[in-house]
């Protein structure tokens, strides 16, 4: 097991490599010229026009650019923003906003996922059962950009329940808006996981044995069909929490939170490589860290999972 | 000159109009403090885009914040009209050189002096290449300014500009601009304190300006906010009426608009799509409406094939009249704008809303329709040849409005007319600037200083900046160098009015509204003004 | 096989005891006992070695088509089919020709739904926009799911150093956000100068494909050490084949959950991709660009973002309910004893 996590985290390297290559490169491939977007379409002097390029390599080739990038990297230099800012401020003040986000976000889901997809599988074809299911084709057929503008009007103008928007240090609380937002659409996923899963498992021999003991239904539900069922669910959550931290954009627009989502959106808009790449790279790190977590949860759920 | 087209952060950001603070001269201002003056007031931004320098603040972001920490030596009143700031005298007898004058005894916030000296430097450094300002461009007109500016230059200091004491230096320009000193409240032309070249990064970031407002200690958080405190040097006409404004950093206008419904926000400046409909109501009492210095046009640029000569013109002229600006405002718009009658602004001096030509701005789907044919039978329109207006569609309501237009050209013309969305301002630039445009695309114009050659000159004048058609026609430039020429601002009016007549003919450009801003105003402030560019005067605003 | 008759329930077998000889109890006692002669356990018993054999899958059909889940969410999805296919059918108005002078106008004869903004037909956008939604839904579900499943399944069935490469290369595609990943596919210059249906597809294949895979892998991984894929090897099967005719066929249910749900937010993120002008060409019409254009009016006309919205939530149920149909199917141990 630890030679297994040991091995998992060696092979961060080559995929970090892998990722940065990959993302620099479909930046470089996407049309516009930044430096003419620098100018806001006035005309600039081509003195300083081409001084900017060269501080940005921009007049380099792909390769030497990616070289120089990674050059800079050795030395923990992530390099500069358009604007002059050290990405590394950058990303160290979008991360942690948007960690808070995406945990709250998978807290919510998993927490409500897990308790109404288990009602919703023990119960099914019932009241219960058919109410999720509508209320999570409004959440699949709706917009984040749609459902989350009006939840916004709703609780945080009409109702005033919550500030519609987060203020500047993004404090937990105010979070809590925003990151049920973000967390509906994998809600749905959740809850339709673990139905299908709980209701495959009801019927397995197991089951029957742990109820013929004679042990409680909560206790059979609980230790044994659940513990069970887990593996989808744990999968999707894992590889949702990567998901959640890079893709939300829409959300942090909506409550006006200063996250990673934003960051990407803007800074491959404006063709910042430095910043797309730190944070992709930064991303990948989440989601082998994420899937190992993952992995190790599966030998946990399941003892027939071993790993060496 | 700003673009509006080149919205980038949702919309706003970009080339959009600099805020020259109309800095009302104080007695005309009519706002006594009445509220509360030791209040915050918060107002909506978007994170600048660069160090907080004159010379490299090029869009809304940073200029707002500049306005508010720094003061030229002219600033423009509620009205346009120029006034002195920190300028004592402009004086020229040639148009080429001039004499200016500061005011004594006037401060930076940190103290130390403003003098001759620190804009002379300041505009030394943004007009030298090494320093890679922005706006270095906008120091073309002094002389000395090709050679600073050149690749790898080894001089820095621009022959034109000389100290002569502590309150006096002059200008020379490589040529003679009448309205040279209409520009000097722009921002590219704000003094920087000695302390600025040391080391001009970290100044951007913590800078020291002379304005009604200073940066507080650690104020600027990028991505959240910016706060500003009164700066107690300050005495002129702006003085802060509050205890200090708070820009909050928004990537979306949306989100602002809800906050001042929630009262989390105290300002917002332009009111979204999604509000239009709404924001008198679900503002009673706290909003306004009101036209500024800008405008939205649709560039038809020079180089593509069907547009040129004498069946171009024609079809230019048949686009023009193919849809119904007015339609368009009251559906799209919900009436919050005003149909264009010629090229540059209403709210600016020597507007004229009878310029003789300007009929082809008038809706008429007959007259367009035997235009069209009678080019076709002159050069016809390439079978499967669809007409698109290429724009960024990160800006609020540019999408409904050219699929509205593009739907009546379609109808009325029977072509097949469509919008070309473009996501990133940066790909829209790519295609302007290497003029591969196959189609028309979104344009609008902010004023830099209030001036109708600010709308012709920089757009149309041959080889100009900004002039994305690639427009020319020396009988249009020699009107306004004329314009530029002439003695008195009634002639010169005159002269760039007679300009526009060639452009009607021309049509490098279909003009379509002219922008009003829509503010508003939470529950917590008092009434807001607006100035003659669209911005609030938030150094006047009040809590209650 | 559940279909074997049991003496219980076998009419045949169910026969009145024979009388007996000599001392009997006044008790009776009911024996299940047949008498061997009078069971037809030959018939019972006897392998037919002519007919087929009964595959999961030929199991699972006969038990779908009885199941009004199926036949509901079956006629569903050929009416959306029919819809997309021949849109003419079912609105005579052009859902192009719009003008201003409608815009945001209310229903009215010949107009059910009322008008959008620019003055469109909402009904007839409705209907014309199906093709598109439903293309870039199925294809792309299609899309990830072959890439993701086979992957996946690769990945969790033979482990070591496949697991590995692709589970890694799974995780740099993912550390791509979709939408992301999308915004650059299409901006590359081979996709955004002839945008279609395809390009969407494309982008959301390329980025979307790890989910499943990681899905897949899961479950595969959870069910190649059971008890019946041993005794499928045992029996002499190959490894492979016991991925393909054991372990797959257990493992689908996550999978067809997933996939269900994925449909319904792949049609949505096209909306997502409209929204923020990446996603079909404004010529194209889809729920989408439709869901997209009605967000800024939503507070004053909300019509036009609901009848969009509940075409693909009625396509979306559709699918999750064929999607729970088949999974019913396809597990003996759901199956109403």
């Amino acid at each position: 097991m630890v030679m297994f996590t040991i091995r998992r985290f060696l092979q961060l390297i080559p995929v970090f490599f892998g990722a940065t290559l990959l993302v620099y490169f479909l930046v470089f491939a996407t049309p516009g010229d930044p430096i003419a977007a620098l100018s806001g379409g006035k005309p600039m002097a081509p003195a300083v026009e081409a001084a900017l390029r060269a501080q940005y390599n921009l007049d380099q080739p792909f390769w030497m650019q990616y070289f120089l990038y990674l050059k800079n990297l050795v030395t923990l230099n992530l390099g500069q923003t358009f604007s002059g800012q050290e990405v590394a401020d950058v990303i160290a003040r979008a991360y942690p906003v948007t960690a808070r986000l995406a945990i709250m976000a998978l807290a919510f889901e998993a927490f409500f996922g897990i308790l109404f997809g288990v009602i919703a599988g023990l119960r099914k074809g019932k009241l219960f059962d058919s109410t999720v299911l509508v209320a999570s084709l409004v959440v699949i057929a709706v917009p984040t950009f749609v459902l989350g503008f009006v939840l916004q009007l709703v609780v945080g103008v009409k109702l005033g329940w919550a500030r519609p928007t987060v203020s500047g240090t993004a404090p937990w609380n105010e979070l809590i808006l925003p990151a049920l937002v973000l967390g509906l659409v994998s809600l749905a996923y959740v809850i339709r996981l673990t139905r299908a899963s709980i209701s495959e498992n009801m019927n397995a021999d197991y089951v029957r044995t742990a109820t013929a003991k004679g042990l409680s239904r909560r206790r059979v539900v609980v230790v044994h069909i659940l513990r069970n069922s887990l593996i989808p669910v744990v999968t999707f959550l894992g590889a949702d929490l990567g998901g959640l931290m890079g893709g939300a954009i829409v959300t942090e627009g909506i409550f006006n939170v200063p996250g990673v989502g934003n960051l990407l959106f803007q800074a491959i808009k404006k063709g910042e490589s430095a910043t797309v790449v730190a944070v992709v790279g930064i991303l990948v790190i989440v989601f082998v860290v994420a899937n190992l977590v993952v992995d190790l949860l599966y030998a946990w759920l399941d003892p027939r999972i071993r790993y060496v | 000159m700003r673009f509006s087209r080149t919205s980038k952060a949702l919309g706003l950001a970009a080339v959009v109009a600099m805020s020259l603070s109309a800095c009302g001269g104080g007695t005309d201002s009519g706002n006594t403090a009445t509220g509360d003056t030791t209040k915050v007031i918060t107002a909506n931004n978007t994170e600048p885009e660069n160090g907080l320098l004159p010379a490299n603040t090029n869009e809304v972001g940073g200029g707002k914040v500049m306005d508010l920490i720094f003061t030229g030596l002219v600033s423009y009143d509620v009205t346009g009209r120029t006034v002195n700031e920190l300028a004592e005298s402009i004086e020229t007898e040639d148009s080429q050189n001039y004499t200016i004058k500061i005011k004594s005894g006037q401060t930076f916030s940190d103290g130390s002096p403003i003098t001759g000296k620190s804009f002379v430097d300041a505009w030394n450094f943004g007009a030298a290449a090494k320093n890679k300002q922005l706006n270095s461009y906008f120091f073309e007109s002094i002389k000395g300014y090709d050679t600073v500016s050149a690749e790898g230059a080894t001089v820095d200091t621009m022959e034109g500009l000389k100290v002569v004491d502590d309150t006096t230096f002059t200008v020379e320009l490589a040529q003679a601009e009448s309205d040279f000193p209409l520009r000097l409240g722009y921002t590219a032309f704000y003094p920087l304190p000695e302390s600025a070249f040391a080391d001009p990064a970290a100044f951007g970031q913590n800078p020291v300006g002379n304005g009604p407002y200073k940066l507080a200690e650690g104020g600027w958080k990028h991505d959240v906010s910016i706060e500003l405190v009164p700066n107690d040097k300050y005495n002129g006409p702006r003085k802060a009426q509050n205890g200090g404004v708070t820009f909050t950093i928004f990537t979306s206008l949306d989100a602002a608009y809800t906050s001042v419904q929630a009262d989390t926000l105290d300002v917002l400046k332009d009111v979204p799509p999604s509000g239009l409909q709404n924001f008198t109501t679900d503002f009673e009492g706290r909003n306004v409406n009101q036209p500024y210095a800008g405008n939205a046009n649709m560039t038809i640029p020079s180089y593509l094939p069907e547009f040129q000569g004498e069946a171009g013109t024609m079809r230019r002229q048949a686009i023009s009249m193919a849809f119904d600006r007015q339609q368009i405002i009251d559906k799209i718009f919900y009436g919050t704008k005003t149909v264009a009658t010629e090229f540059t602004s209403p709210v600016l001096d020597g507007f004229n809303k009878a310029i003789p030509g300007n009929e082809v701005l008038k809706f008429d789907a007959a007259k367009a329709k035997e235009l069209w044919a009678k080019a076709d039978a002159i050069s016809p329109w390439p079978a499967d040849k669809v007409f698109t207006v290429t724009s960024n569609i990160d800006g609020p309501g540019n999408k409904e409005y050219i699929t509205a237009m593009a739907n009546q050209i379609s109808t009325n013309l029977g072509i097949k007319a469509e919008l070309n969305p473009v996501t990133s301002f940066k790909e829209m630039r790519a295609m302007v600037n290497k003029k591969e445009l196959t189609g028309a695309s979104r344009a609008g114009w902010q004023a830099d200083y209030p001036s109708l050659y600010n709308f012709l000159g920089p757009l149309f004048g041959t080889g100009a900046g900004s002039n994305d058609g690639n427009y020319s026609n020396p009988a249009f430039d020699a009107k306004l160098k004329a314009g530029l020429a002439a003695t008195s601002v009634d002639e010169g009016n005159k002269l760039f009015n007679e300009a526009q007549e060639i452009l009607f003919k021309d049509m490098p450009a279909v003009p379509l509204w002219y922008q009003a801003v829509q503010g508003v105003w939470s529950n917590n402030v008092n009434t807001v003004q607006f100035g003659w560019d669209g911005q609030p005067l938030l150094y006047a605003v009040t809590a209650k | 096989m559940s279909e074997n008759l049991t003496p219980e329930n076998d009419p045949a077998a169910r026969v009145t005891p024979a009388s007996r000889q000599g001392k009997t109890s006044t008790r009776f006692i009911e024996h299940f006992v047949a008498p061997l002669e009078e069971t037809p356990l030959a018939a019972v018993d006897k392998v037919d070695e002519e007919a087929a054999p009964l595959s999961l899958w030929a199991d699972a059909w006969r038990n779908l088509r009885k199941q009004p889940l199926f036949i509901i969410s079956a006629l569903l999805i050929i009416l959306v089919v029919v819809v997309a296919v021949v849109p003419q059918w079912f609105a005579s108005v052009d859902p192009t020709s719009c003008t201003l002078d409608d815009s945001a106008e209310g229903a009215r004869a010949g107009h059910p739904l009322g008008f959008t903004l620019q003055g469109c037909d909402v009904y007839a956008r409705v209907i014309y926009g199906t093709r598109a939604s439903l293309m870039v839904g199925i294809f792309t579900t299609l899309g990830v799911l072959v890439i993701g499943g086979i992957m996946g399944a690769l990945a969790g069935y033979y482990g070591g150093w496949l697991d590995t490469i692709l589970a890694r290369l799974g995780d740099i595609f993912f550390a791509l956000p979709l939408i992301l990943g999308a915004i650059v596919i299409n901006q590359l210059p081979a996709f955004r100068d002839n945008r279609s249906v395809w390009t969407v597809v494309v982008a959301l294949v390329a980025f979307g494909w790890p989910q499943i895979a990681r899905i897949t892998r899961g479950a595969v991984l959870e069910n190649r050490n059971a008890d019946f894929v041993t005794a499928s090897k045992a029996l002499g099967l190959t490894p492979f084949r016991a991925l393909v005719k054991h372990v797959i066929p257990n493992s689908l249910a996550p999978i067809i959950v997933v996939a269900s749900i994925s449909l319904g937010t792949f049609i949505v993120a096209e909306a997502t991709l409209s929204f923020l002008g990446l996603g079909l060409p404004q010529s194209v019409m889809s729920w989408g660009n439709d869901i997209a254009a009605a967000q800024p009016q939503v507070r004053n006309n909300p019509g036009v973002l609901l009848w969009p919205a509940v075409a693909l939530s009625i396509t979306v149920l559709s699918f999750i309910m064929l999607g729970d149909a088949l999974r019913d199917a396809l597990d003996p141990k759901a199956r109403k004893r």
